[in-house]
């Protein structure tokens, strides 16, 4: 059935920059906090206050419009967009309609089809709303407006994508270049980065598109790739039934895996955008424009080739690692350090990669730092602890930044590598296990494996297991 | 001596020179205000006690070498849609009944840090919209002249508190000739400084590009110091306007020798009470007879101003006045279902008649299919109306005129008919869209006895010309103390 | 062009403005608009083609502020004209969304 139909999607992804003001006051964007502490006459809409503009929002937007090859609008305003809502506290929005910074952009995604290009629309600026708390207890709701004001951009992408996984490639693209510029943290899950989907679905080959929905609430990726298919499977029902989709914004619900419709009548969704008058225009000089182009950091695909031809990793793990800006910082100063890449990179590939995924964290939520994991490479270079210990003592570094060095002095986990203690303890373990000795010595080398097992956890582990295994062959 | 007779700048040389304490001048403008109020309603909020005290911690600054300025001492009244930290400010409306601003309004605090003194919030038209102070929720505020005769608005409150001594000077806005008209009803001075000279932070804002915080006072010297005490380049501001010179006493010069003169010969004609073109006329042969150029010639583009204004100002406070909700602060309605519910109800029992009716004619203006044909049409009229003038500026230093085209008219006279008192604005509305400097001076008085008001208008930031020339015109002394029309007022 | 505002015209207004007006008042509602809509048409007399909207009199532009922190916590200021609030928080009716 699906197989007549194209789905055709489109994307508007908020991203909050990571400044350390908001975008109209000198409110600090911190995260958390006390509802109402990080507030004050512009952010809540005190009558009398006025805006005035973050030049910081502007830099981040630029360089994230110039990042995705749009073309710059070097004269653009800010507009009012007009509706009523408690999380908004002057009842209308500051952003940008009429003239936004950055227009008709694009990046080129990859895919298991292969590569494409997924055009951007327009970038603006915005601020983003308060925060809505519920209170049932008493049938109230309750209004922070701590995240009032906090810069957003907004990046509307053309309908060019046909497939969850065209739009999981595009997210992940979008995600890394605005990483890599330093201009958010894009945590979907903390918020920093929201994607709304606009979806339609036509008969494979027609020219003209079908009517579209908009879907809100996809907190997760996986959210976002169970929206997709649900909203498509739900139009493609409806056409085949003979019904027409209605336009409208759906919310998702992502534990029903299913959208509902939000519709309202008290909002007449005419916006009545027009140049806020508190504001005056932005010129951005192509003096500008080159400076924050040069400015710009490595991004991932030099940074990519970079790792290829500087260090000698296996190109896998230079495309995981640059995957991620955190992880490629981490790899880069850590490397600058001890100056053994492999070596490093072997540590994030694979346990670091492996408690992120058991505690289901991001990079971005990293604690450790460049210096300790520096140390506890040395520590298994130099022999100190041997590569058991060493996997022990790194859950501590990724778990609390725990410093390696200190943790080995006072849990005394350092390889024994007395040969006398060694050489008695090995003894013991011959004598305590005949079994295996006859075993070993009637050509089972496995068994050897068994007493090496045995005297490590004899020695707490803190034995050099080549060393054990060397002494127990003498022995035997 | 009597104490309310002083000007501000007189009065705070003689404050300086220790002749007459600031608690003295204090209670004696708190008497008047006493005895006169009751009459004539300036006020919305008297802070007898906030006035009383400061005008002490004033007295021990100037003692102590902290305010050296020349109004230091000298108690001001602020209009009531200018915040004012812990006292009341409620732009005369329902909707802003019990509002303790949080902070201060930058030109307030400009006053503050000179010493002011302030004696409380005057009256005004509901958010700044009207032209009598008939649209206040707290009751009308009457010609100090004749109390059956509006005081002009929508600085109503603060024009008559000068003219009838009940403070030395006050501050109002003009947004289409809020300060100007109620000035020339009144028989006082009042200047509306090109747009962006004084910070609009804390002022709460009705038409954001055409608003400007101005000085009232008695004369054109009071004025200029006034000016130059609020006037600074505000951070807070975006629309604020690094000036070159903040020197506007400078301008006091009694000297108009080749100024040229404009008259639009499109002001001076039907709808103009005669009276009032009489004694314009007059003014301008004064001027000429002190030496100034003076002819008339066509300004053009006169009657689109109001609809260009209307548009324009409805639909920004249209926006402005989203806001008031009843969610952060001012009134909430008792009884409300659900939040539209209580928005509307809110906002339906908190706004005045003329406030809604702006607010929908505003909302209409920008809405979805209007928005090209009325806003933007209205924008591009600005843009020649600017023009217009940028052209009459290229040949004349001043362009002078009527304030008003009548005097002021009877309270209740013109309510009935929105259109109709519009239409009064049309000398002053222009102003606002071309954000040009602006004031007016007394030129006389009509049969009646009211008074009659000559706006100057000067080029961009060119306050110092229009200064000059209505100083000038005013030492050759035809501007009159009024004859304060109220039962006990203080024999002057 | 005489505007004749209809019933639909002002309740539409209504919602955009939040205002819920009376019977009578939405009869001279409609009424106020239609006039002043019609002076307001006065503006299709002058030929403003090729000439921009102006929002500002004068070419202000680029007005900054730099990224650092100035405001510190000012909660009980920001909540003191609340009309209802709880825990630090402005208190509304519930929204529904």
């Amino acid at each position: 059935m699906s197989g007549q139909y194209e789905t055709v999607i489109g994307l508007e992804v908020h991203v909050e920059l990571a400044t350390k003001t908001k975008i109209f006051c000198a409110c600090p964007t911190e995260f958390g906090g006390a509802p109402n502490t990080h507030t004050c006459p512009v952010c809540t809409g005190m009558p009398g206050s006025l805006p005035v503009l973050n030049k910081q929002v502007v830099e981040y937007a630029l360089a994230v419009g110039l990042a995705t090859n749009c073309k710059i609008n070097q004269y653009c305003k800010f507009d009012r967009k007009n509706y009523f809502y408690p999380d908004n506290p002057q009842n209308y929005q500051i952003s940008q309609l009429y003239l936004p910074i950055c227009h008709d952009g694009g990046i080129e995604i990859e895919t298991a089809a292969g590569r494409k290009w997924v055009g951007i629309h327009e970038i603006h600026m915005e601020e983003d709303a308060g925060k809505l708390i519920h209170d049932d207890w008493e049938d109230c709701s309750l209004v922070d407006f701590n995240r009032s004001g906090v810069p957003l951009i907004e990046i509307v992408s053309e309908p060019d994508m046909r497939s969850a996984e065209e739009v999981m490639a595009y997210l992940e693209k979008l995600r890394l270049i605005i990483q890599y510029l330093g201009a958010s943290d894009c945590k979907l899950q903390e918020g920093s980065m929201r994607a709304d989907v606009n979806l339609s679905v036509r008969k494979a080959g027609a020219k003209e598109f079908g009517t579209r929905t908009e879907m809100k609430n996809l907190n997760s990726f996986k959210a976002i790739a169970r929206a997709i298919e649900g909203e498509k499977i739900r139009q493609i029902e409806l056409l085949e039934e003979g019904k027409a989709v209605i336009q409208e914004t759906r919310k998702w619900d992502d534990n029903k895996e299913a959208s509902f419709a939000m519709r309202s009548k008290e909002d007449a969704k005419d916006y009545r955008y027009f140049p806020d008058p508190d504001l005056v225009p932005l010129v951005i000089s192509d003096e500008w424009m080159q400076s924050v182009k040069e400015s710009q950091p490595e991004l991932r695909t030099e940074k990519l080739e970079r790792y290829k031809k500087e260090f000698d990793i296996p190109v896998y793990d230079a495309e995981i690692i640059t995957g991620s800006k955190r992880l490629s910082d981490l790899f880069e100063e850590t490397t600058a350090i001890v100056h053994k890449p492999k070596k490093v990179s072997n540590w994030l590939m694979v346990e670091t990669l492996r408690l992120l995924k058991e505690k289901n964290m991001e990079p971005e939520d990293i604690v450790f730092s460049p210096e300790n994991l520096a140390k506890l490479i040395e520590l298994v270079e130099a022999g100190t602890i041997n590569n058991t210990v060493a996997k022990e003592v790194f859950e501590e570094v990724f778990a609390k930044n725990a410093d390696p060095e200190k943790y080995v002095e006072k849990h005394g986990l350092k390889t024994v590598n007395d040969e006398g203690a060694l050489r008695s303890t090995i003894e013991k373990i011959i004598a305590d296990n005949p079994k295996s000795v006859e075993d070993y010595h009637n050509g089972k080398e496995k068994a050897i494996g068994f007493l090496v097992g045995q005297t490590m956890k004899a020695m707490k582990g803190k034995a050099n297991p080549g060393m054990v295994n060397q002494m127990l062959k003498e022995l035997l | 001596m009597n104490i309310l007779e002083l000007t501000a700048v007189e009065l705070g040389k003689k404050i300086k020179e220790k002749e007459i304490a600031v608690t003295e001048a204090t209670k004696a403008v708190l008497a008047q205000i006493q005895s006169v109020e009751n009459s004539l309603h300036c006020y919305v909020t008297v802070d007898e006690e906030g006035a009383l005290k400061r005008a002490k911690e004033v007295q021990k600054g100037i003692a102590d070498g902290t305010f050296t300025g020349s109004l230091a001492g000298v108690p001001v009244a602020i209009k009531d849609n200018i915040c004012t930290e812990g006292l009341l400010t409620t732009c005369s409306s329902k909707i802003l009944d019990n509002f303790i601003p949080p902070y201060t309004a930058s030109a307030v605090c400009n006053l503050k840090q000179q010493g002011a003194v302030v004696l409380g919030k005057t009256n005004m038209d509901e958010f700044a919209m009207g032209s009598t102070t008939e649209t206040s929720a707290y009751g009308v505020t009457k010609n100090p002249w004749n109390t059956e005769h509006v005081p002009g608005g929508s600085s109503g409150g603060s024009c008559a508190a000068v003219a009838a001594r009940e403070c030395f000077y006050a501050l109002g806005s003009d947004t289409g000739g809020s300060i100007r008209q109620p000035s020339s009803f009144c028989g006082v001075t009042g200047i509306k400084p090109t747009y962006g000279t004084i910070s609009r932070y804390g002022l709460i804002a009705y038409g954001s590009s055409l608003d400007q915080i101005g000085p009232i006072g008695k004369d054109v010297t009071d004025c200029a110091a006034i000016l130059e005490t609020i006037a600074s380049y505000d951070f807070k501001d975006s629309t604020s306007v690094k000036r070159e010179r903040y020197d506007f006493t400078s301008a006091l010069a009694d000297d108009v020798k080749g100024l040229k003169i404009g008259i639009p010969a499109d002001y001076l004609g039907a709808g103009l009470d005669p009276e009032v073109k009489e004694a314009v006329l007059k003014a301008a042969k004064v001027l000429e007879e002190k030496g100034a150029i003076v002819e008339e010639f066509d300004l053009s583009l006169v009657e689109y101003a109001i609809p260009a204004y209307y548009a324009i100002a409805s639909a920004e406070a249209s926006s402005n006045l989203s806001r008031f909700d009843g969610v952060k602060y001012g009134y909430r309605t008792k009884e409300y279902e659900g939040l539209h519910s209580m928005y509307k109800k809110s906002r339906s029992e908190g706004f005045g008649a003329e406030v809604k009716r702006r607010i929908m004619l505003g909302s209409f203006v920008l809405s979805s299919g209007y928005y090209d044909a009325y806003y933007l049409k209205a924008l591009r009229t600005k843009a020649l109306i600017k023009q217009a003038f940028d052209k009459a500026f290229s040949r004349y230093d001043v362009i002078i005129g009527p304030t008003a085209p009548t005097t002021a008219p009877k309270l209740g006279a013109s309510l009935h008919d929105p259109l109709k008192m519009y239409l009064g604005d049309i000398y002053t509305i222009s102003v606002n869209l071309a954000g040009l400097p602006a004031m007016s001076v007394p030129c006389g008085k009509d049969s009646r006895g009211l008074p009659i008001g000559l706006q100057l208008i000067s080029d961009c930031f060119r306050e110092h010309d229009m200064i000059r020339a209505a100083y000038a015109f005013e030492q050759t002394g035809t501007y009159e103390e009024p004859q304060l029309a109220v039962e006990g007022g203080a024999k002057l | 062009m005489a505007h004749e505002i209809s019933n639909e015209t002002i309740e539409y207004v209504g919602i955009l403005a939040k205002l819920e007006l009376s019977e009578e008042e939405k009869e001279q509602a409609k009424k106020d608009m239609g006039r002043m809509l019609d002076y307001i048409d006065k503006l299709n007399e002058l030929d403003t083609d090729g000439v921009e909207p102006m929002s500002h009199a004068f070419p202000v532009q680029n007005v900054f502020r730099k990224d650092i922190v100035e405001n510190k916590d000012e909660r009980d200021k920001m909540l003191s004209n609340a009309p209802a609030r709880k825990d630090g928080a402005f208190m509304v009716p519930k929204t529904v969304e």
